[in-house]
């Protein structure tokens, strides 16, 4: 076998493997507390590109609900949650995972949206278009974003 | 942290103390907001009795800036009186081809005292519950035999915001029992549903939320005796049916249409969560 070709099938399969250790919203494995242990993208998150969600409005949009000290720079943070602040200090990071892919599973009848969730909606819309959309829509999140976004949380820290 | 609340049980198992602590509470009824120094309006009331979770209930006014409410002391600076001075121009000229024009059947706007207060309202004939651009749109086809108004239309807004506008004052008192209740049964269920991708019924924001800041926005009771608002936002007076079908569409949620039935049944619905307060349309809004 030539070197050039072993290097073709080892990138293949890299590639794939990458692939298949993304979990699917539908088959996420929340634990006996709601926590989900491992990355949902099979890879790290970035906690700057995290921060980065938690404060845009077309993505995590976090802080219209939450106030978070440590971001304080980007305005109007909102009082609908409790405050971000030492959030790493009260929870683990599968739990965290767990709360940012669907709170309501942590937090049953929650007000904070599911955002790693594709189906089981009522009248579900396509964005913010007001028009009908079919499931399984796209999560709010992907699993890339919900990464960085619980490496974000975890870096929350008073103590 | 604040205690946040979730569902109705919570609420009614904590014996209210949570909305006690939200809101600010008043012990009477003061008239805060006096229009032209003679219009008293009541923006705070005890709640009605069909509202389980809620003890006070509040105008949007109550939940606006300083600046943004004093615009509502005056109708010279109030700047959604300009579309009731359309309307009161409108009110006399002839409807399609024919010659009837409101006034042929309502010797003046000043006649119509009292109406806005009542609507949505059970119509016998129709065998429904009518709002009141459902009202004005019979009057415009069927009496006067002309096209009818687009529900959401600047015609038909400020048509009823002059209707709004002889009866602000008068406390909000619509019906929802006998024929209405299976209309006003519906429009609670639609109140409380969590539409969307977002899973949020207006309860979410407005029952268990008012008083709480949502990114910029100070979340109110979504009242509607307001109505119609000029919103400095957009610059025009707007409907109840336009602002439910833009809470709804923020859900990420598909919308029902101005004028279908379901928003009617919402309209009755939230319209009785505001019985006591005074009709204030057409108010100023954010
Ligand atoms: C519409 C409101 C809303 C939005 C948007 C929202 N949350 Fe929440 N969140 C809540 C509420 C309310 C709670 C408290 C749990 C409860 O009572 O439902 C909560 C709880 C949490 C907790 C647990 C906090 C603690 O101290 O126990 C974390 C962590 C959290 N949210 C993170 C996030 C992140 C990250 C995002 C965005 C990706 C987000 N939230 C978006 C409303 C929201
Ligand atoms: C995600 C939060 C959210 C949801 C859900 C929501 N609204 Fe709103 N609504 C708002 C905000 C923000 C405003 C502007 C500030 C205010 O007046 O509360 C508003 C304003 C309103 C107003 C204008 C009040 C005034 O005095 O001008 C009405 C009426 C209203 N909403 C009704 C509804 C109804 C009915 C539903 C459900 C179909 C609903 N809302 C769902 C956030 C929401």
């Amino acid at each position: 076998m030539s070197r050039q070709f072993t290097l073709a099938v080892a990138l293949a399969l890299a590639g794939s493997v990458v692939q298949a250790e993304v979990v699917a919203p539908q088959e996420v494995a929340y634990g006996e507390y709601r926590a989900i242990e491992t990355s949902l993208s099979g890879a790290p998150g970035d906690p700057e590109a995290g921060a980065e969600v938690m404060t845009t409005r077309g993505l995590g949009n976090c802080v219209a609900c939450h106030a978070v000290g440590a971001l304080d720079e980007v305005p109007f943070h909102g009082e609908v949650g409790p405050p971000l602040d030492g959030v790493a200090d009260r929870w683990t990071e599968p739990d965290l995972r767990g709360i940012v892919a669907n709170a309501k599973m942590t937090f049953p009848g929650s007000i904070m949206p599911a955002f790693y969730k594709t189906t089981g909606f009522i009248r579900p819309g396509d964005g913010f278009t007001g028009k009908a959309a079919e499931e399984p829509l796209e999560p709010l999140l992907t699993a890339q974003q919900i990464e960085d976004v619980v490496a974000y949380l975890m870096t929350l820290r008073d103590e | 942290m604040r205690q946040t609340l979730r569902t109705g049980a919570a609420w009614a198992a904590l014996g209210l103390a949570g909305s006690a602590a939200l809101a600010p509470v008043a012990t009477a009824q003061e008239a805060n907001l006096v229009i032209n120094d003679e219009i008293e309006i009541v923006t705070k009331a005890p709640a009605p009795e069909h509202m389980d979770y809620v003890r006070e209930i509040f105008s949007g006014w109550e939940y606006r800036s300083r600046e943004t409410q004093d615009l509502q002391m005056d109708d010279f600076e109030n700047p959604g009186m300009i579309g009731v001075d359309n309307a009161r121009a409108d009110f006399d000229t002839a409807l399609g081809d024919g010659e009837e024009s409101c006034a042929s059947c309502h010797e003046s706007p000043e006649a119509l005292e009292g109406v806005r207060a009542v609507y949505p309202k059970w119509d016998e004939a129709k065998g429904e519950v009518q709002t009141l651009e459902m009202q004005v749109n019979e009057c415009v086809t069927e009496r006067a035999g002309a096209e009818p108004w687009d529900y959401t239309g600047q015609r038909m807004t400020e048509m009823v915001a002059l209707i709004s506008s002889v009866s602000r004052g008068m406390p909000v008192d619509v019906a929802i029992d006998g024929p209405a209740e299976e209309t006003w049964e519906q429009g609670k269920e639609i109140y409380y549903t969590r539409y969307g991708q977002l899973e949020l019924a207006c309860a979410n924001c407005h029952e268990d939320n008012y008083d709480n800041m949502i990114r910029a926005d100070h979340l109110s009771q979504g009242q509607i005796n307001g109505f119609p608002t000029y919103r400095l936002k957009n610059g025009k007076l707007n409907t109840v049916h336009d602002r439910f079908k833009g809470c709804v569409r923020d859900t990420r949620a598909e919308t029902f249409s101005p004028g279908s039935p379901e928003f009617v049944a919402l309209e009755l619905y939230v319209a009785s969560r505001g019985n006591g307060l005074s009709v204030e349309g057409p108010s100023v809004r954010n």
